[in-house]
């Protein structure tokens, strides 16, 4: 069963308005049969301070990642961890989290590999509800599990492997990351731990657009216009663009791809999750320093087959 | 590396974290998180006298205080915002375990002292970071002090 969306205005303007709530909107519903609200943080230990009544925690690290290969969990897993946070195929999942729902957006991506249809985000994320002075708990949720089916993993449409990237070279790329790592002056996020890439910069031809651009100050995304003006102004996407979009790890990249794909309407767009741990670790791939995004080498092809 | 002893108290919160299953060990680090003192006003007055410690992953401010010859007690002062548990939970840790000590044994402390509370899994290996490097910092500090002194 699935929920009414939420239909204020804002999101009227956006190209899949279904894809947020409100905290209006979620303080009206908690509790109603079908919703299943989760909270996805950075910090693993933000939830146990305190959440959402009745909300679940999904850890993006210990959850959804394989804890050996660098993979997302697979069908059987997704389906335990789905029963056992007791969401249902048919629950409407209203995710929200700390850092402008930079977590949540992941979370939601990884839930749209496996075609959950119904999976929201929460305006603002965690900060915004805290803000507003809504009720918060400590109290652990009674969760009933659920039976969720087996769904394999669908990487196809909405994930890009680094030969998909290659191959991808030439159309639009965005890089998400702040412009110190886009020009390859650092290898990490400022104030983050360095996380191994042997080679700064980017990918030839990747527009800079940090992903928090897309989040306004109180943390909420910015609006349609905004939107259009930073996306398809400033980074020259148009209609209809296969568009690719990476960080460091994926997760950031994930924001992003949320704003392009439900907010903005782009009908295929990825997220290299990848990402440059592993392209600026990778052996011959071409890199561009500096603030200009660059070309496509010639010599790409050969190195597109090679990666296949 | 440095491979010293452990100093009683930290042992003993380490011993407590071992003794504890995954779940009960990150509750046990959130309690240190709440239970991480308020700045006194000499330095919450003062935010410019605190240091960041970048490497954490998010805002972590330290200062120290090193007392006289001959043992140079150190004592901690840490600020961390309450939506970052984690890093207060990290910082309680170290509160607990090494404020008051001399100098000598605060340079003592091995390395790897983070890895041994038994939270890397769940935590992962890239939040412990912030810890070690909470704990290089304080090392740093008082290796500056002392030299400055000498």
């Amino acid at each position: 069963m699935t929920l009414a969306p939420d239909t204020q205005d804002k999101f009227a303007e956006y190209a899949h308005p279904e894809r947020l709530v409100s905290t209006d909107w979620l303080a009206a519903h908690l509790g109603a049969d079908g919703l299943v609200v989760v909270e996805s943080d950075e910090d693993v230990l933000l939830y146990e301070t305190g959440h959402i009544p009745g909300a679940v925690k999904i850890d993006w690290h210990t959850e959804l990642n394989d804890e050996v290969t660098r993979d997302y969990i697979d069908g059987a897993g997704f389906s335990r961890l789905m029963a056992a946070k007791g969401i249902a195929r048919d629950s409407t999942v209203v995710i929200y989290g700390d850092k402008s729902n930079w977590w949540a957006a992941y979370a939601l991506w990884v839930f749209t590999l496996f075609g959950h249809e119904d999976v929201r985000l929460l305006d603002g994320g965690r900060d915004i509800w805290v803000a507003e002075g809504r009720d918060i708990t400590t109290d652990r949720p009674d969760v009933v599990a659920t039976d969720y089916p087996v769904v394999e993993r669908d990487d196809s449409s909405i994930r890009a492997y680094l030969g998909d990237v290659l191959e991808h070279l030439g159309k639009p790329l965005i890089d998400v990351r702040s412009g110190d790592e886009y020009t390859g002056a650092r290898t990490t996020m400022p104030a983050y731990p360095e996380e191994g890439a042997l080679r700064g910069g980017h990918i030839p031809t990747a527009a800079s657009v940090p992903w928090a651009r897309a989040a306004a100050e109180d943390g909420t995304f910015r609006t349609r216009a905004e939107l259009d003006a930073i996306y398809r102004g400033e980074a020259g996407l148009k209609d209809g663009d296969d568009v690719v979009a990476y960080c460091r790890i994926g997760e950031r990249s994930s924001h992003t791809w949320f704003v392009l794909t439900h907010l903005l309407g782009f009908e295929r767009v990825r997220n290299y999750d990848g990402s440059w741990t592993e392209w600026g670790n990778a052996v011959r791939v071409p890199i561009v320093r500096g603030t200009e995004p660059g070309e496509v080498p010639v010599s790409v092809n050969r190195s597109a087959q090679a990666a296949r | 590396m440095t491979t010293g002893t452990v100093p009683a108290k930290l042992a003993e919160i380490i011993d407590d974290f071992q003794d504890l299953t995954e779940p009960d060990r990150l509750q046990l680090l959130l309690d240190f998180s709440r239970e991480l003192p308020a700045l006194p006003e000499r330095y919450s007055d003062h935010p410019e006298l605190l240091e960041q410690v970048v490497e954490c992953q998010s805002p972590l401010f330290l200062t120290m205080e090193i007392g006289e010859a001959p043992g140079h007690p150190v004592h901690l002062f840490f600020s961390a915002p309450p939506e970052a548990p984690t890093t207060r939970g990290f910082a309680g840790v170290l509160l607990e375990g090494l404020d008051g000590l001399p100098a000598a044994e605060v340079l003592a402390v091995p390395d790897d002292v983070p890895d041994r509370l038994g939270l890397t899994r769940a935590i992962t290996p890239l939040r412990m970071r912030g810890m070690s490097a909470m704990l290089g910092r304080i090392k740093r500090k008082i290796r500056e002090s002392v030299r400055d002194e000498a």
